[in-house]
């Protein structure tokens, strides 16, 4: 179970394969029959309007605590493994990963329900905000979208 | 000392980052925002916590305790 702020630019696929191959590989080895991943990239669009940029604004402390609580409520309500969140803050730009969650189970039902959890409980919960940089002027995003 | 802290537009709307109060000068959450506010009327949608677990206005508070105040989040 791990979770990762980043605060410069990450590559979700690179942060899976190094995950497995540090912790799953080692503690897991023919025991993962599965994995999901749930991976966010930042639009250049929101609401009708062009978003040329995004500050990702934080709670440092309580954002780790919450991702913390999701993944263990995840831990605690199916057959898991292991699971991974990887969450940029910061100044980012359109394309740019945001978000990774990773479930890894021994089989296949377990791994999906999980990482919808994670990243449902993780929109809900975790306190991040978003404030997009438009053509003309910037606004804080009000509210997420609907899954 | 309660520390209050401010997030995202609703620090910028209080123009601050947070506060600092005499443990004295509120018992719960609810009485924190009366006290930090300056008269501005508590948003519907306002999110509470409390040593960084959400939190209601009910909650009591004591010396030592960090508050903060936030709009909705946003994050993924």
């Amino acid at each position: 179970m791990k979770i990762k702020i980043m605060e410069s630019p990450f590559n979700p696929w690179d942060e899976m394969q190094r995950y497995e191959k540090e912790v799953l590989d080692s503690l897991y080895a023919g025991q993962y029959g599965a994995a999901t991943v749930f991976s966010g990239t930042m639009r250049d669009f929101n609401e009708g309007d062009g978003v040329t940029g995004m500050l990702l604004e934080h709670y440092p402390g309580m954002t780790d605590q919450y991702l913390g609580k999701i993944s263990q409520e995840a831990a605690e309500q199916w057959d898991l493994l292991d699971t991974l969140i990887v969450h940029r803050v910061g100044l980012m730009m359109p394309n740019d990963p945001i978000v990774l969650v990773a479930a890894w189970s021994a089989h296949r039902g377990v791994a999906f329900e999980a990482a919808r959890y994670l990243i449902e409980e993780l929109k809900s919960r975790a306190p991040f905000w978003k404030k997009e940089q438009l053509l003309e002027g910037e606004r804080w995003v009000a509210n997420n979208t609907p899954a | 000392m309660i520390q209050v802290r401010f997030f995202a537009s609703l620090r910028e709307e209080m123009g601050r980052e947070g506060a600092e109060l005499e443990a004295v000068e509120a018992s719960t959450i609810g009485e924190v925002w009366e006290k930090v506010a300056a008269g501005k009327e508590r948003p519907a949608n306002l999110l509470m916590a409390k040593n960084m677990d959400y939190s209601g206005p009910d909650t009591p508070v004591c010396d030592g305790d960090e508050v903060a105040f936030f709009p909705p989040v946003t994050g993924g």
